[in-house]
């Protein structure tokens, strides 16, 4: 299947668990991918912490050391009545939340047919594009868009509350908006785990998230 | 209570529940935050070590004298400590002694893929094998007492996918055991032929012990399911095999070694094919097959190398893929880089400059391998830059025209091992250049304490090494230490080490930008720009290339001002910005 052929098939696919004849509880996958030092680790935290406090099993699997220098990172989160592996495979993710487009992208393929693809509207030049030697590929954004991504200016409005580092806060705000768990779960997840200082402009961030309507061309709504 | 706990997490809380009073460990991925964890409990003591050999002693040494210990360590750190892994089965322990050896199938971060459970077959050690978190602290804290009861050392083996996922976890409280009397045993402890002879013989009948134990210990569980598939597996591979098959009969191992033959052996005959799954290795598949068990083999082959995921299973039993899309092609990779205002960045620069044969050392400064700096020749395991450069020069002795060689190393990794081949090149009458890039840290893990930089794991005070006068005491003469954000310094010193056949030890001296976090004054690209290239030849995730406007451009969000790029540019177009009032509230 090439970009071109986009989703035929946005209804009836079934997770693989149901196909090889597994338990109907299929668990939720999100799959969380960005650049290291965007915040994606603290984001899938929160994300684990909150399922588990709305009742699911949960696991979270992340890759450590090497990759934390600026390199591609994924995180995977897994939440429903029983989770089994930790890890996702192409086809198989619910939801990709990336905090960049060119790792939007690149992780394409973990993508579910009929999936939720939320992207933060930022580009990072990895090295090897800084030094021109490789070309970034063309409007990112738009091929995304023609996916049925909803695209978030999350770097915008964090600068707007005036940090840029709550911008993943902000993506994950917007992913509360498609996953139904209960906002204030969210945000007792939050006042726990980031610094005091930092908790109300997280908050705020996650609120303008949670309100963010991508129709709207980028325009943040605060609650 | 539950709690959402890593793997190396649980480990911890297990050895802690277990009441183990003593943590000893060289950082590696992804071991590191086990003994960060245990170090941050109530009741104990833990140190890093200089290396994995040195920790393993101490914790010895210290399960001798009648406490509970726990060592960590990654899988290529086993192979250092090997030595007295090995003999430690023959003396057994006293105070229960627990070895956490976490493996790194994929590679996300070392240099080799091997499977530690070769380690416990071939140690004679018993090894458990937890596949989540709860089991990581159930296994880890059970496996104390286990150590005590068998006299062994007991080891714990998980892999990225169990150390570092999160899964729910009960915790409970701690055992505080009385520390054993200690008595003087020689013919425990003193492991020289006569008394090893009669050790081997106590190992053989504990090994016999082992195996009757571990036909029904409750760390091993069969499954049985639909008889037409019977799975042989444990660890992570045991919850992607769930998740690919929820019907199939299940032999779920708990202890990777020694295994239940007998339980094995009932499984197979209850199932109408038995399959082993494991990942990147043939540990168990050999193992099963050497107790002579029939073993299927899936009709298209698992890989042989790297993680398994469910869906990798499903395929090699011939499932189609799930539906997916494609990622556009020539998509630009994203390998890690060194940081902006990252102290390694111009020794590199220079060393590529110079044309230098770079026997190269792991750690952050590894990443000087990759474009656009490309100056490394040779990485092979812990501190093998200083020796590897002795064996180059030697090849090279009396070769005329020759590129100079320069071995580089950081502080930890020096005292890791670089140390004892530094020694072996002084005494030797070695020759060529070592250059030690000294950042203050042990970078790579996460920043932990070194004898270099004189902070201890638990914030004991302690002694800070002076480096120069460590190598100086080897007898070697020419030793200096070189600001590495001095262009002008590094290039000079470069160029005079090299210069002359006798041994130069360099020390670039100055904190990783993660410790300081220190933040300059940005710079930014003036009109004088030629977009000539040299400073995006550097490396810098902060410096690109704007091709429209043909200028280099400098991302002041990245930028740390540490001025390294400004001595570069010959058209003096990279300039400190003015800083601006009240900026940065």
């Amino acid at each position: 299947m090439t970009l071109s052929q986009t989703y035929t098939a946005r209804a009836g696919t079934r997770g693989l668990a149901q196909d090889l004849g597994g338990a109907g509880a299929t668990p939720v996958t999100v799959l969380l991918c960005g650049v290291g030092g965007q915040g994606t680790i603290l984001a899938a935290d929160l994300l684990a912490r909150t399922a588990q406090e709305a009742g699911y099993q949960v696991k979270l699997s992340e890759v450590h050391g090497m990759a934390q220098r600026g390199g591609a990172v994924t995180t995977v989160v897994r939440f429903g009545s029983s989770v089994a592996s930790m890890v996702t495979d192409p086809g198989c993710a619910d939801h990709i939340i990336a905090f960049e487009t060119t790792e939007a992208l690149r992780n394409l393929p973990f993508l579910k047919a009929g999936g939720d693809l939320l992207v933060n509207d930022e580009t990072i030049r990895p090295l090897t594009a800084l030094t021109g030697k490789v070309a970034m590929p063309s409007e990112a954004a738009s091929t995304l868009k023609g996916l049925g991504a909803r695209l978030v200016s999350a770097t915008r409005v964090a600068e707007g509350l005036g940090n840029a580092k709550c911008s993943n806060i902000v993506l994950l705000g917007a992913l509360a908006k498609d996953l139904g768990m209960d906002e204030t779960l969210w945000e007792r997840q939050i006042e726990k785990r980031v610094p005091a200082r930092f908790t109300a402009m997280n908050i705020a961030a996650f609120r303008a998230g949670l309100a963010y309507d991508s129709d709207e061309g980028g325009k943040a709504t605060l609650s | 209570m539950t709690e959402l706990l890593s793997g190396n997490e649980a480990i911890a809380q297990g050895a802690w529940e277990a009441g183990a009073t003593i943590g000893v460990a060289y950082p590696g991925t992804p071991s590191t935050e086990a003994m960060e964890s245990f170090a941050s409990k109530e009741g104990v003591y833990a140190e890093w070590c200089p290396n994995e050999k040195v920790a393993l002693e101490v914790g010895i040494g210290a399960c001798a004298g009648g406490l509970r210990v726990l060592a960590t360590m990654k899988h290529v750190g086993v192979n250092v400590a090997a030595d007295p892994l090995f003999t430690a089965s023959y003396t057994g322990v006293n105070g229960g002694l627990v070895i956490l050896a976490a493996d790194d199938p994929g590679m996300h971060s070392s240099q080799n893929e091997q499977d530690s459970r070769f380690y416990a077959l071939a140690a004679r050690i018993p090894m458990m094998e937890p596949a989540d978190s709860q089991e990581a602290l159930a296994f880890t804290r059970d496996a104390f007492g286990l150590s005590e009861r068998f006299d062994v050392p007991f080891m714990v083996r998980s892999t990225v996918r169990i150390s570092h996922a999160k899964t729910l976890v009960e915790t409970g409280g701690r055992v505080e055991p009385a520390p054993k009397d200690y008595a003087t045993d020689p013919a425990k402890w003193v492991m020289m032929p006569v008394f090893a002879k009669l050790r081997r013989e106590v190992q053989d009948m504990r090994v016999a012990s082992l195996q009757e134990w571990v036909e029904s210990c409750p760390y091993n569980e069969a499954f049985l399911r639909d008889p037409a598939r019977g799975i042989v597996c444990a660890g992570a591979s045991y919850q992607h095999v769930v998740e690919a098959f929820p019907d199939a009969s299940v032999f779920k191992l708990g202890v990777a070694w020694p295994l239940p033959a007998a339980a094995l052996k009932r499984f197979a005959d209850a199932v109408e094919a038995l399959y082993v799954i494991e990942e990147a290795s043939d540990y168990l598949s050999s193992q099963v097959k050497a107790l002579g068990i029939a073993v299927s083999e899936p009709p298209n082959q698992l890989p042989p190398a790297g993680e398994l995921t469910p869906q990798i299973i499903c395929q090699a039993f011939g499932a189609a893929p799930a539906q997916a899309l494609e990622a556009p092609a020539g998509l630009p990779t994203r390998p890690p880089a060194l940081c902006p205002g990252c102290p390694h960045r111009l020794v590199f620069k220079e060393l590529a400059r110079i044309k230098a044969i770079v026997a190269g050392d792991i750690g952050c400064y590894t990443l000087g391998a990759f474009p656009p700096l490309s100056a490394m020749d040779t990485c092979v395991d812990m501190g093998a830059s200083i020796s590897m450069a002795h064996g180059f020069e030697l090849a090279f002795a009396g070769t005329p025209g020759r590129r100079p060689v320069v071995g580089v190393i950081g502080d930890s990794t020096f005292a890791h091992s670089g140390l004892s081949s530094l020694m072996n090149t002084a005494y030797n009458q070695g020759t060529g250049t070592v250059a030690i890039l000294d950042n203050r840290t042990t970078a790579m893990t996460g920043r932990q304490g070194n004898p270099f930089n004189g902070e201890t794991l638990q914030g004991r005070p302690t002694r800070e090494l002076d480096l120069e006068a460590v190598v100086g005491a080897l007898g070697i003469a020419d030793v200096h230490t070189v600001d590495p954000f001095d262009m002008r310094a590094v290039r000079t010193s470069l160029k005079e080490a090299v210069a002359h056949d006798a041994l130069s030890v360099l020390i670039f001296k100055a904190p990783c930008v993660l410790v300081e976090k220190a933040q300059g004054t940005p710079v930014h690209v003036d009109g004088s720009c030629t977009d000539c290239g040299v400073c995006t030849s550097l490396g810098c995730p902060a410096i690109s290339r704007d091709e429209q406007a043909g200028q280099a451009r400098i991302d002041r969000g990245l930028c740390v001002g540490c001025g390294q790029c400004e001595q570069y540019c010959a058209f003096s177009a990279i300039q400190k910005d003015v800083e601006e009032e009240g900026e940065g509230a």
